[in-house]
């Protein structure tokens, strides 16, 4: 009985919780869906209206900035390829990393490892103007690589990489070599494998940070060819419905990747060997 | 038998496996293995046994080649393997932990070693479900690792060792982590896949029974030091030093300490004559607890303070002087608690001493 109580409890718990965050979103998917007139005039809405294909089409194919340069689907191809650009940067760079300072015999690889956990202290925010410096020099200004370069390292990946990477048993490593395997094999065949759901969590968190990046953007691109998803949002002058079905397709990204990688992610939080 | 080793284009006159001088210091200072030296015949059988932290597993990881050595030479087949990368000492190694892939299954856990030798597809098939069989693992190939229990993923470490068809087989204590019953069981299946396919195999262990039972040869290993080196036999009827004599053999042997003038020693008020004209001031006189021989006109007597009932035997637990000792007979003979009993001790079967540093007299 008193399972049952406390079951039940729990689930109104989670489902209000599903209900405050699940309803903004709905109330403004329903609204994307009515015209412009009809919300200004009604307010927002809670029911589907009729303009979905009418709204969306016009957002992804409207040729939008200041000089109207770009389409709302160009700015997702943008954001897309940026993000994954950061996130499989960041994964290869930290696993190395972390690879380097377990297994090689480092001179000062607690040192080094610090000095590297130190940069989160050095955001990318702080750093924007040497940073962009660099890049201009480079001749990195509005380029995919200028804007995935500098944030493609990460600090807290390499940590979380370092402290599994620790937690694996030397025998394993002693085992192979008298397999026959080398150092790069056993990055492929070993520590990879082994690390897949970390990889997938690394990936997702770096995608969704790369995916959300303003300043940066803002900053190193001149070109509106090169504009992301999130400084369209700021520039979105169209009409309330436009804007509305902007931002709800803004959210697919992200979630088409955490769905895709939700198994492996879930279980590399929650990792604890 | 396919994976017999066959040994051709031995030299003869030469050990197969040799240690020469070995001493191994860690950058810290400690010497874990000091100046040990050792020579192995092909297809013999050796166990490494010793206290924890005496240096045995330090001696078989540097035959491995996974502890650079400080000191001395290590020649398998006739070639020095110092520096030779452990891929190529042609070594397999069982752990303790068994140290298997996890994320492999059984199969690729044992093809693992040879598809880095570039052997074809076909041959590690056949060579992965030759040995699959020969331990009866053949059902599990499929399954990873985490799916098995304790003594199917001891299979499989032995699995993947054998299917290298490796010179030398080395185990790293690898049965500490069954239960007694498993134990034995792979302590008799060990003995003998290691007779039917007669490959060099050395053998780590912390307990007396497996080295015993295990070893064709024993070596005895303290501080970093190897006190004796022999078959079982010898090892357990002639201690060559008082540590080897106290390690070896369940229950430990009594050793009473005694003064020895003119052959006759001096325990307490008792008195053993040794027939011999010894002199030794601090001497340690050995005797198995089953070598007391209990009578009903023995020469000593003493008082039982606690026996011990073990089934077949029992364990009595007496005091000469202020020295404990214990002696083993069979419980068929009725002896209690509080109970005084006579016997003797023989001076074959002693064994003697000097306290000073330790060897045998």
């Amino acid at each position: 009985m008193i399972k049952y109580i406390s079951s039940t409890i729990n689930h109104l718990i989670l489902s209000i919780g599903l209900i405050v965050m699940v309803i903004p979103i709905w109330i403004i998917f329903a609204s994307s869906t009515h015209s412009s007139l009809f919300i200004n005039t009604n307010g927002l809405q809670f029911f589907l209206g009729d303009n979905f294909i009418d709204n969306y089409s016009r957002v992804l194919f409207k040729q939008s900035g200041f000089f109207n340069e770009i389409t709302a689907l160009k700015m997702f191809l943008n954001s897309f390829v940026m993000a994954t650009g950061i996130a499989t940067l960041s994964v290869i760079t930290s696993l190395m990393a972390a690879y380097g300072l377990v297994y090689f015999k480092v001179k000062y690889a607690t040192f080094i490892f610090w000095l590297i956990f130190i940069t989160l202290l050095v955001p990318l925010e702080l750093r924007i103007m040497p940073s962009y410096i660099v890049m201009s020099k480079l001749n990195l200004v509005n380029t995919f690589a200028g804007l995935i370069l500098p944030i493609s390292a990460s600090a807290i990946a390499t940590f979380f990489f370092r402290q599994f990477y620790k937690s694996i048993p030397d025998e394993l490593l002693e085992a192979a070599k008298l397999d026959g395997t080398n150092s790069w094999r056993f990055f492929i065949d070993f520590l990879m494998p082994l690390s897949k759901t970390m990889i997938a969590a690394v990936f997702i968190f770096m995608f969704v940070f790369g995916y959300n990046q303003y300043l940066w953007p803002l900053i190193m691109t001149t070109s509106e060819q090169y504009w992301t998803v999130v400084m369209g949002l700021k520039t979105m002058y169209g009409s309330i419905s436009d804007r509305f079905a902007f931002v709800i397709m803004s959210m697919i990204p992200p979630v088409i990747i955490i769905i895709f990688l939700q198994k492996l992610f879930i279980q590399g939080i929650f990792q604890n060997k | 038998m396919v994976y017999q080793r066959i040994n051709s284009n031995r030299k003869i006159n030469m050990s197969f496996l040799e240690l020469q001088n070995i001493t191994k210091i860690y950058p810290n200072g400690t010497k874990a293995v000091n100046e040990t030296s050792l020579n192995i015949d092909n297809g013999e059988f050796v166990v490494f046994v010793g206290p924890s932290g005496c240096g045995k597993s330090t001696l078989l990881r540097m035959i491995a080649g996974l502890e650079d050595i400080t000191n001395g030479e290590i020649s398998l087949d006739g070639n020095v393997i110092n520096n030779i990368d452990p891929s190529e000492r042609d070594v397999a190694m069982v752990f303790q932990n068994y140290a298997l892939y996890p994320h492999m299954s059984v199969f690729n856990n044992m093809a693992y070693g040879l598809k880095n030798r570039g052997i074809s597809k076909e041959e590690i098939n056949n060579k992965v479900n030759d040995v699959a069989k020969l331990l009866e693992i053949d059902q599990l190939l499929t399954r990873k690792p985490s799916m098995l229990s304790g003594g199917q993923r001891q299979r499989v470490a032995m699995g993947r060792a054998i299917v290298r068809n490796p010179k030398i087989f080395l185990f790293d204590e690898p049965l500490s982590n069954l239960d007694a019953k498993l134990r034995n069981q792979m302590r008799l299946e060990i003995k003998r896949l290691q007779r039917q396919m007669g490959v060099t195999s050395i053998f780590v262990t912390h307990d007396q029974t497996e080295a015993m039972t295990l070893g064709d040869r024993i070596v005895v290993i303290n501080n970093g030091i190897v006190e004796q080196v022999g078959t079982p036999k010898e090892i357990y009827s002639k201690p060559n030093t008082k540590f080897v004599a106290e390690f070896i053999g369940s229950p430990q042997m009594n050793l009473f300490n005694c003064k020895i003038e003119n052959g006759i020693a001096h325990i307490a008020d008792m008195r053993i004559n040794l027939n011999n004209s010894a002199n030794i001031d601090d001497a340690s006189l050995g005797i198995r607890p089953d070598d007391i021989l209990i009578s009903d006109n023995g020469q000593h007597t003493c008082v039982a303070n606690l026996v011990e009932y073990l089934g077949s035997d029992m364990i009595i637990y007496s005091k000469i002087g202020d020295q404990e000792f214990s002696c083993k007979l069979s419980s068929k003979i009725n002896l209690n608690a509080g109970d005084t009993f006579k016997f003797d001790i023989s001076n074959t079967l002693v064994h003697l001493f000097d306290n000073t540093n330790g060897s045998r007299v």
